[in-house]
């Protein structure tokens, strides 16, 4: 089957063994290397490379192993692209906000490389379709944001004998490895449990300086240009470590676990389970024993307590520099310091505890009446919530 | 000479925000007890209520883990760094 590409060269199914004019052309920075040469860039070619995610790490992975000329690449995503990803989510432009991310992906993936065939998956991954999507690549990159999708992913690659090319962020501190690799160890060996909800904060709440996903993520699609080539060596069996603060690269060793529940010797693992389960992240939003007794109030009620004049004491427990973005005029404790400055409060008052979102100051209540506060209260929805329902003038970050 | 521990950002905030801490220590289980005892917070963190190290938290003394050497009761000697490695999951979404 012949189709006409962008540039107007012809391509076809046979063509996998061949390289056109173009190609040659295109990519012959690799072509004079000798660690790629012709048989390494038709190894690409012919390469299958599955992206899950296509966010911060995504974005560099896309746009690297498209230039690069990996044959066929599979994109897993079901977001739209919106103003907070264009920090660090570099493949998208302003215009693409608002468009699914998969189709502006693939139009500037296509429009970089017109050469490689992109497939796309709009959906959520899950025990029910990961099979079925991961069967059909050759190495798979972790590029999710959240426990259930990572321990899905690994499972789904070791039951099938793939790769995983596995990148990870936090602010300033990001994690890659191969996992899955023969012989090697997996996500499961590393850390075989997840943490429960609310112990680990989000990168939504945690923030991430734009350029770390881009450093991990261009390693993952290093790694896996090297798998491909069967060149060097590969990142199996060492966890890196990268403190973008302090600029350094560290190397953990990384054991495969004889008694790992999926790839070690009596594995009781044997096909894809509950993640979202195993995560402990049923009705996630709010955990029962918090939700029960968290006494709460929503901006509504709060801005007609105010109107009243009544006194009601407002604590934010963010961080200075949120504080500095948009604030409700109230007494910034951050929520870290709050153990040690609880002597500024004044139990006899009505307090009102307000965050970001709401989940912090829900800690913070729960804190506050360990501590013998009766007449505290947590700002639902947080100052999002009050930009929303209150004062839209108050910008939401 | 002291033993090095090193705080992974995500701990940070209940470490009085240092990205490391150098105390005296014979064993990883006293270096750990001797940071915890400095920084309460921190305890939750790495323990869950039955005193285990958490199953999502790792350590190592320099580059190795401390699950396939004596646990807690692996020494240190002066000058060895421990890192205390948590899973973290960020990557696309915002």
């Amino acid at each position: 089957m012949a189709t006409q590409t962008k540039n107007g060269a012809v391509a076809t199914a046979a063509d996998a063994k061949t390289l056109s004019n173009q190609e040659v052309l295109r990519y012959s920075r690799h072509l004079i290397m000798p660690e790629v040469g012709m048989d390494g860039q038709l190894k690409l070619k012919q390469a299958k490379v599955l992206m899950i995610g296509s966010g911060g790490l995504g974005a560099p992975l896309g746009l690297y192993l498209a230039a690069a000329g990996v044959g066929r690449l599979g994109i897993v995503d079901f977001d739209a692209v919106d103003f907070t990803n264009l920090q660090r989510q570099v493949v998208f432009g302003t215009s693409d906000v608002g468009r699914k991310k998969l189709e502006a992906a693939r139009e500037r993936l296509q429009n970089l490389n017109p050469e490689i065939r992109i497939d796309t998956f709009e959906t959520k991954l899950t025990s029910e379709n990961a099979l079925d999507i991961l069967r059909d690549y050759d190495i798979v990159v972790d590029g999710t944001d959240n426990f259930p999708t990572r321990y899905l992913v690994n499972d789904a690659c070791v039951l099938l004998g793939k790769p995983n090319v596995y990148g990870s962020i936090f602010r300033f501190e990001g994690q890659a490895s191969i996992f899955g690799y023969p012989g090697g160890p997996c996500y499961r060996c590393l850390y075989p449990e997840p943490p429960p909800p609310g112990l680990v904060p989000s990168c939504a709440e945690g923030g991430v300086l734009g350029v770390l996903p881009g450093i991990i993520g261009c390693i993952q699609a290093m790694e896996t240009l090297k798998l491909i080539l069967g060149k060097g060596e590969p990142l199996v069996g060492r966890l890196l470590l990268f403190d973008a603060l302090g600029l350094r690269f560290r190397e953990l060793k990384l054991r495969k676990n004889p008694d790992c529940p999926i790839c070690g010797e009596h594995r009781t693992i044997h096909k894809l389970i509950d993640y979202v389960e195993f995560c402990g992240m049923r009705g996630e939003e709010t955990p029962a024993t918090i939700a029960s007794a968290m006494p709460e109030i929503t901006p509504k009620q709060l801005k007609s307590r105010l109107d009243r004049g009544d006194d009601v004491f407002i604590l934010d427990v963010r961080e200075p520099h949120e504080y500095q973005i948009c604030n409700l005029r109230g007494h910034l404790i951050p929520l870290g310091e709050l153990p040690k400055r609880v002597s500024e409060l004044d139990s006899s008052l009505e307090i009102v505890a307000h965050c970001r979102s709401g989940k912090r100051s829900g800690e913070a209540v729960e804190f506050l009446m360990k501590a013998g506060f009766r007449k505290i209260m947590n700002l639902k929805g947080g100052i999002l919530a009050w930009s929303d329902e209150v004062d839209p003038s108050v910008p939401k970050y | 000479m002291a033993v090095k521990v090193i705080i992974p950002t995500p701990l940070r905030p209940y470490a009085g925000k240092r990205d490391s801490v150098n105390l005296e220590a014979a064993t990883v289980g006293e270096a750990l007890n001797s940071l915890t005892s400095q920084f309460g917070e921190l305890r939750k963190h790495l323990y869950s209520e039955d005193g285990r190290l958490r199953s999502f938290v790792n350590v190592y003394v320099n580059d190795e883990d401390i699950r396939y050497l004596q646990r807690d009761k692996t020494a240190v000697q002066p000058g060895d760094t421990i890192s205390i490695v948590p899973s973290i999951a960020g990557g696309a979404r915002a």
